[in-house]
């Protein structure tokens, strides 16, 4: 595998699922390759991972699947956003950049001012 | 609810599949990748392999998917059941209050038959299913010394043929291994009738002697203070009484400090020592029909030299039988007898569970009891099932509709079962709120000589019941329009017309069936109730050997200082006193009413000589002279007391037919000498035989005595009046306080009272059953009409063309008319041979009246084919009036 991609960080692929699903329906495969692109070939999802995820995400509510006919014309199950998956996902993001943004400040930081008085 | 559909779930048409959902899933994905590399220049086997491994565990993701998916599959299974109950439930209560004169007519007949089913149910689990209320009470046991008595003798030979000496009692009580205790109570309730002075004006209270451990052995425990002290129960002990609850709510204002102070009963001072708990009701368990104020301490050496005063009840040991009981004291009362030969009696003693003794009669009547209400409620059902049906006729073409649209049978007859649940819970509810009312009527009547009347309530059971009635009811009638439905055709009924000829034939033909089977329960249930009510008039129509009209009675007191020779000249005395009374007719005094309380004293003719095991006994009345006439009764021979029969004249009896029957079968028994109680007695007059048990039972060997010679037990001052007697009633007690002023302020009854309470029961059933078949009738009359007015409607087009071409309106009604009678008489012939069923198993119930009385039997059929008819009439005149031309313009 190539050196240059990332380790997820737990809890984020539910989020990057969800979100790949919020411009309509798409397959396990189709999401793969969304994620995979959006992060620039940073991020691979393994189908090992991806597919529980995917299910327990649809027993959680926040996704449905259905059947239907792939690109490829192949008979695919298709999964989409249900209207508590929608908000979950904005609530993660929300989180998400805020954790994002508070640990980027932190480890951007210059010499700690406490150290200084110490 | 999921937005996709429930087809587009699943990939196959077998329902869910798991399995196969996560494979094909999971190949998908193999494909596409292996098809991507393909794309990217691998060669396809290669590229196979490669997609493969960068898939990683394929069956470690299988299993976890098939997991998962299989919890997924439970929950929406359980979200779709309930999701679609409750648009069943949506629906069904939009479209039942769209409906609305339907849906009201549906829930109060529904509502009917379940009141009567709840509160019948109720009144059957107090008195038969409930045990009684006492703690362990299958263990109690209850004694009568009536074994080896002829059966026909034994319902008549009243108390003290079942009642046992103290030294019986004694006895047995010491000798038996069967019972961990046997107790007793005095059943002659005079002797504990008692005059309370000290708190406000003399009263007068009923109150039941009882052993020492009476209330240990059945298990009740003051509320407060403590039972008797061994003390307490001795000769000469130190007076104690124990209140009951609603006395003691009512004379003492529920107020506790009244433990521990003395009160003065009949001059006697004695200390209250204790209230009962409020559940503890003497009276509904041992003398149904009658209030108990206070008990007191059955003394048994003073009781020693009484004969028969004891009622035995005993709680057995754990583990004991009452046939086995029974198997020890067959053994052991001939032994007994035979150590104690001075013995009057052989007390050889029938024991039988105390739930036998106090509900054992009334298991016939309940049971028949409820039989009719199971019958109101198959009425309303078929009722229903009509009404449905016509309904589901009506909608037909919505039920066609939807099942184009893809709605299974299955899923339409749910929606049906739905309605017909949501109409039976509307019924259910109202029902049960009916139930509560008749209920709490009902348990309120004291009077109603029921045991453990009062303490019928519509409790869980009763209410689990409701719904099991409810549910059971709406089973069946859905079920009709739900077969229907399901054998509907789609076809026909998107078609306009809507109705098949075969189909509505096959309708009409269900239709029929329903309406015939209707008037069949209703016949069974009237003719039973038509029986009863027959005995009921034949019991009242008896003639009871007095006359209870215009007179009254009041219980009075007196002081005699227990001397005879004092107590003519008091008695005497008052007597004038009251007779100078306005409008007073004649008065007397006895010490004991007919149709009350009763005791039986040795009677045998002088000079003849018995055989063992001759019942030679008679029921004994100490009665003042005028007494006879102010009952109303007549004597056939010889003449009444004087007071002139005193002390010291000859002992003088009058009799009844039946002793001079019994004691003199072949000579005339006036004049001759008989032995009461062992002294030569001169029968100076013969009565017309009293009904002295029951208005139902033949009269009995009896005897009355002056009370100048014998001892009474009470005394009941019997008034018969020229005006009503109420209107007497104050100046009686205004001389009666002058005569005596610790006279109690007691009841002044009309005679009438006593009868009613001695026919109570008997009316309350006939009142019960007679108003469930007019609700039958009721129901079954709308039922016939339902469907003949439905069926005229649907020959509408019919009926036009027969008068287009020429039938009169006379024709046309009579043959709706025809149509209705013909269904009643199937009905009726169905319902005849039911009921004649029926009226051989309710024969017992019957009094002089045969259960296939011709009368009653023809009088129903003509009834209910009366009711046809009239059920008949009114569509036939709709459909005479039948424009033929409209009619055939409707089509």
């Amino acid at each position: 595998m190539d050196k240059s991609q990332l380790e997820l960080v737990r809890g984020t692929l539910d989020v990057l699922i969800l979100k790949a699903l919020v411009w309509g329906r798409m397959h396990g495969y189709a999401i793969t390759d969304f994620i995979h692109r959006e992060s620039d070939e940073a991020l691979l999802v393994e189908e090992g991972t991806l597919y529980p995820a995917l299910w327990r995400l649809e027993n959680k509510g926040w996704v449905e699947s259905e059947w239907g006919l792939s690109e490829n014309n192949r008979k695919a199950k298709f999964y989409r956003l249900t209207s508590e998956g929608r908000r979950h996902l904005r609530e993660e993001t929300k989180t998400w950049e805020a954790y994002a943004a508070a640990v980027g400040k932190v480890l951007g930081a210059s010499r700690p001012r406490i150290a200084e008085e110490s | 609810m999921a937005r996709v559909p429930f087809w587009r779930r699943y990939a196959r048409w077998l329902g869910p599949n798991v399995k196969a959902d996560v494979s094909d899933e999971l190949r998908f994905h193999v494909e596409t990748k292996t098809d991507q590399l393909i794309a990217q220049g691998w060669n396809p086997a290669d590229a196979r392999r490669e997609a493969e491994r960068q898939f990683g565990d394929l069956r470690e993701v299988s299993q976890m998917g098939e997991q998962l998916g299989n919890e997924r599959e439970r929950t929406r299974q359980r979200k779709d059941y309930f999701g679609a109950l409750l648009q069943d439930l949506r629906y069904a209560v939009r479209t039942l209050g769209r409906d609305r004169a339907f849906t009201a007519i549906a829930v109060v007949i529904l509502a009917l038959g379940i009141a009567a089913n709840t509160a019948v149910f109720s009144v059957v689990n107090t008195v038969l299913l409930r045990p009684l209320p006492f703690p362990q009470s299958d263990r109690l046991a209850w004694l009568s010394s009536d074994r080896n008595l002829d059966p026909k003798i034994r319902e008549v030979a009243g108390l003290s043929a079942i009642t046992y000496t103290v030294d019986a009692f004694e006895e047995y009580q010491r000798h038996n291994h069967s019972f961990e205790q046997v107790a007793a109570y005095n059943p002659f309730f005079g002797n504990g009738e008692f005059t309370m002075t000290g708190h406000g004006e003399p009263q007068a209270v009923a109150g039941v002697m009882v052993g020492g451990n009476f209330f240990e052995t059945l298990g009740v425990h003051p509320l407060y203070g403590r039972l008797f002290t061994k003390e307490e129960c001795q000769k000469n002990g130190r007076g104690a009484v124990l209140l009951s609850y609603p006395f003691w709510q009512r004379q003492f204002a529920g107020d506790p400090a009244i433990v521990g102070q003395t009160v003065i009963l009949s001059k006697q001072p004695a200390l209250v020592v204790g209230i009962l708990p409020s559940g503890f009701d003497f009276g509904s368990v041992f003398a149904p029909g009658s209030r108990f104020d206070i008990f007191v301490p059955a003394v048994m050496d003073i009781l020693r030299d009484w004969g028969n005063t004891l009622a035995l009840v005993g709680r057995l040991k754990p583990g004991v039988s009452v046939s086995q009981a029974q198997a020890e004291a067959d053994i052991l009362f001939p032994q007994l007898k035979a150590a104690h030969p001075q013995w009057w009696g052989t007390y050889d003693s029938t024991i039988t569970s105390l739930k036998d003794f106090v509900t054992g009669k009334l298991r016939r009547s309940l049971l028949v009891l409820w039989s009719a209400v199971g019958v109101i409620l198959l009425i309303v059902c078929v009722n229903l099932s009509n009404l449905m049906l016509a309904r589901s006729s009506a909608r037909s073409k919505e039920f066609a509709m939807r099942m184009a649209l893809g709605a299974g049978r299955g899923r339409i007859l749910r929606q049906l079962l739905t309605e017909s649940m949501v109409l039976s819970t509307g019924g259910a509810i109202l029902g049960l709120m009916l139930a509560f009312v008749l209920i709490r009527y009902i348990s309120r009547q004291g009077s109603i000589a029921l045991p453990l009347l009062s303490s019928i309530q519509v409790d869980a059971a009763a209410m689990g019941w409701t719904l099991l009635v409810a549910a059971l009811a709406a089973a069946l009638f859905g079920l009709a329009p739900a077969f229907k439905v399901a054998s509907g055709n789609l076809q026909d009924a998107l078609k306009d017309s809507g109705q098949g000829m075969s189909a509505g034939r096959r309708h009409e033909r269900m239709r029929a069936i329903l309406v015939v089977s209707e008037i069949a329960l209703a016949c069974v249930l009237l003719v039973g109730a038509g029986l009863l009510l027959r005995s009921f008039l034949r019991v009242l129509d008896v003639d009871l050997g007095f006359e209870p009209s215009r007179a009254a009675v009041i219980k009075i007191d007196y002081d005699d200082q227990g001397k005879a020779e004092r107590r003519g000249p008091i008695l005497q005395n008052m007597l004038e006193n009251i007779s100078a009374i306005p409008g007073v007719e004649s008065a007397g005094v006895t010490d004991m009413l007919p149709l009350g309380r009763n005791r039986s004293w040795g009677f045998q003719a002088k000079g003849v000589a018995y055989r063992k095991g001759d019942f030679l006994a008679a029921l004994v009345r100490i009665v003042t002279p005028g007494y006879l006439p102010a009952m109303g009764m007549r004597l056939i021979g010889g003449r009444d007391f004087t007071w002139q029969d005193g002390t010291h004249n000859e002992p003088v009896v009058i009799i009844n037919q039946a002793a001079a029957r019994q004691f003199w079968p072949d000579r005339d028994a006036l004049n001759r000498l008989a032995r009461v109680n062992g002294h030569d007695t001169r029968v100076v007059g013969i009565l017309s035989d009293v009904r002295e048990h029951s208005l139902e039972k033949a009269a009995t060997p009896e005897m009355y005595l002056p009370v100048m010679q014998a001892d009474p037990e009470g005394a009941e001052l019997v008034i018969r009046t020229k005006l009503p007697p109420e209107a007497l009633a104050s100046s009686v007690m205004k001389a009666l306080r002058a005569w005596n002023p610790a006279q109690p302020a007691a009841e002044f009854r009309p005679l009438q009272n006593i009868v009613d309470q001695s026919v109570s029961p008997r009316r309350f059933f006939v009142m019960l059953v007679a108003s469930f078949a007019l609700l039958g009738l009721i129901l079954a009359s709308l039922g016939i009409y339902g469907v003949i007015s439905y069926s005229v409607a649907r020959q509408t087009q019919e009926i036009g063309i027969r008068m287009a071409l020429g039938a009169s309106v006379s024709q046309v009604r009579l043959g709706v008319i025809a149509g209705t009678l013909r269904l009643a008489l199937a009905g009726v012939l169905i319902g005849t041979a039911g009921s004649l069923a029926a009226a051989r198993w309710i024969a017992s119930l019957l009094f002089g009246t045969r259960p296939s009385d011709p009368m009653t039997f023809v009088s129903i059929v003509l009834l209910l084919c009366a009711v046809a008819v009239a059920a008949g009439y009114f569509p036939a005149r709709r459909a005479s009036r039948i424009e033929p031309m409209t009619a055939l313009r409707a089509s």
